[in-house]
């Protein structure tokens, strides 16, 4: 697999490291249901067998964290984005 | 037709011409008491139990592809109960216990071979960590060894003792561990749950498991509907995939682990052997060949291949405990989709729809579970209530705060 980094261009996968499910959102822990929200924030992720969208790290490039859409069939790479504007948008 | 010395030599003497099949090819019925989705080693070893030990007769496991082409069919086959967590401990070492009954209960040869696994220790901290392990499984009765590098010397001489980064101290054995034929141990379930009266039918993929207010009432699958009373998923790396569609949503998630042969070589290696500065464990087939694997590829997925940077990986460990190895070629490798759980152990349990149960989060370790799975999904699909030696791994864990998290690294899958 090789990973087009938005800063360093296209990378062999064994540059980055795999977070996995983008997107995410930090419960609120001062919620009534925090703990419920906590369990799935921590435990529950999609799976799905098809493209999906997760977090890696250029840990030997850049250090950039991005967002990388990849089908976990086939593990074509369908693109890939800096991570920053996803979690921006997962937290608010 | 049962199989012993006798029946060998009748056949001998006939050319081998009157070898029945051991399992039928039914038509599904339009209903069943309980349907089993996912004909790997654990839906098989389940319905074996249920038509053995419970009596139950009106079963059907059914199984996309064909018998033994998932994980079953594609693992290491190390056998051990060497565990250390206090709900991992006894459901292993139960599952350990019936291996050494099962070829017998099930009149198949399963090659299952006890040749000990070896766990290496290269650092005074780790020597400790295993000599820790090693008592919390004396406690709960389970044998195991701790051996100096003398004792490891003279169990498998050829490893690089002297390695300059990763010096071979010593190791945990655990005698009644070891290897079993991992095929063997699939079909030997089958015929024994096929001549039973459970069908098995195979090319037929569950699609979507209907729920009415609150009960599991069916499976629709790709040869059309099928009713059922109770619904047991055991579809190991595809778990999510089936369990959406009820409404579940599960602490899994799916990643390939490759596994690795080389061409066939004199005996060389008795026991099972791993390497404690990685992760790393290689044993030797009956027909020679060197069995070995490593870590995950690193990210989900469902492709069952893996890519080349964990074939290195795997390669360099061998190389660290065993250079004597490095003119050895490889002959295959391939891959198998493993259902690896947030907390690194596995889940048998209702989930909150009537009449449906769960069975995955098998992580690396499902094969040596397999009969010990099967024996405690059984007990609960036929009594609803979780087996004594189950009663740990619970899907609300996750929930509650009881995780059994034996590698210790958190909520990471692809670390454990
Ligand atoms: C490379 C590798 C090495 C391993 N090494 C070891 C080892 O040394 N020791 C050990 O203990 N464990 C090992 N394991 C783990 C072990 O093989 C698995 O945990 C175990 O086999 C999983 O249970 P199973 O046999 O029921 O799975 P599988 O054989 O994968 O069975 C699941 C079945 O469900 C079917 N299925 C899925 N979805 C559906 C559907 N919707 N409809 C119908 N059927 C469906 C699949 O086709 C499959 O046949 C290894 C695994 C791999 C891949
Ligand atoms: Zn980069």
């Amino acid at each position: 697999m090789r990973i087009p980094c938005p800063f360093c261009g296209t990378r062999d996968s064994q540059e980055f490291t795999y977070l996995g499910q983008a997107g995410l959102k930090r419960p609120d822990p001062s919620a009534p249901n925090a703990q419920a929200a906590f369990h799935d924030y921590v435990h529950i992720r999609k799976n799905p067998a098809g493209p999906n969208s997760e977090l890696w790290l250029h840990a030997y490039g850049c250090r950039s964290w991005i967002v990388v859409e990849r089908n976990t069939l086939t593990h074509d790479i369908l693109g890939a984005d800096y991570a920053s504007p996803v979690m921006k948008e997962a937290a608010q | 037709m049962k199989y012993s010395v006798l029946s060998l030599i009748h056949q001998a003497f006939r050319g081998h011409r009157d070898w029945k099949p051991v399992w039928r090819y039914p038509e599904p019925k339009e209903e069943y008491d309980i349907v089993l989705i996912g004909g790997g080693g654990h839906g098989l070893a389940t319905a074996y139990y249920l038509a053995k030990e419970h009596g139950l007769k009106n079963i059907a496991v059914i199984e996309k592809g064909y018998l033994g082409g998932g994980s079953v069919g594609r693992n290491t086959t190390i056998v051990r109960s060497n565990y250390q967590e206090p709900g991992n401990i006894p459901f292993y070492e139960w599952s350990l216990k019936l291996w050494e009954g099962l070829e017998q209960d099930f009149n198949y040869n399963a090659m299952m071979s006890q040749r000990g696994v070896l766990n290496l220790y290269h650092s005074d901290s780790q020597r400790d960590e295993y000599a820790r392990r090693g008592n919390a499984m004396m406690m709960h009765g389970v044998d195991c060894t701790l051996l100096d590098k003398k004792g490891v010397q003279d169990l498998v001489p050829f490893l690089d003792f002297e390695n300059a980064r990763f010096p071979i101290q010593g190791g945990l054995l655990q005698e009644r561990g070891g290897t079993a034929r991992h095929d063997a141990v699939a079909w030997g379930f089958a015929r024994g749950a096929d001549s039973r009266g459970v069908d098995i039918l195979q090319n037929t993929e569950a699609t979507q498991i209907r729920v009415e207010n609150g009960r599991a009432v069916g499976v629709e699958t790709s040869r059309g509907y099928i009713k059922a009373k109770k619904i047991g998923i055991v579809a190991a790396g595809n778990t999510t995939r089936i369990a959406q569609t009820a409404g579940l949503q599960l602490p899994i998630e799916s990643y390939v682990l490759q596994a690795f042969v080389s061409e066939a070589i004199k005996p060389l290696i008795p026991s099972v052997v791993t390497f404690g500065a990685g992760h790393f464990y290689i044993s030797q087939s009956d027909k020679g060949g060197l069995v070995f694997g490593a870590s995950l590829d690193g990210y989900s997925s469902y492709a069952a291949r893996g890519n080349l940077p964990s074939v290195e990986d795997t390669i360099e460990e061998a190389m660290a405990i065993m250079p004597s190895i490095s003119r050895v070629k490889l002959l295959r490798h391939w891959g198998g989709i493993m259902d690896m759980s947030m907390d690194g152990s596995p889940i048998i349990d209702k989930t909150g729809v009537d009449g449906l149960y769960i069975n995955c989060g098998w992580c690396y370790g499902g094969f040596k579970a397999t009969p010990g799975s099967g024996w405690c999904f059984a007990h609960l699909i036929a009594k609803d209530e979780t087996h004594p030696n189950a009663k740990a791994l619970r899907l609300d864990r996750f929930k509650t705060g009881h995780v059994i998290d034996e590698a210790g690294t958190g909520a990471q899958p692809n670390l454990h």
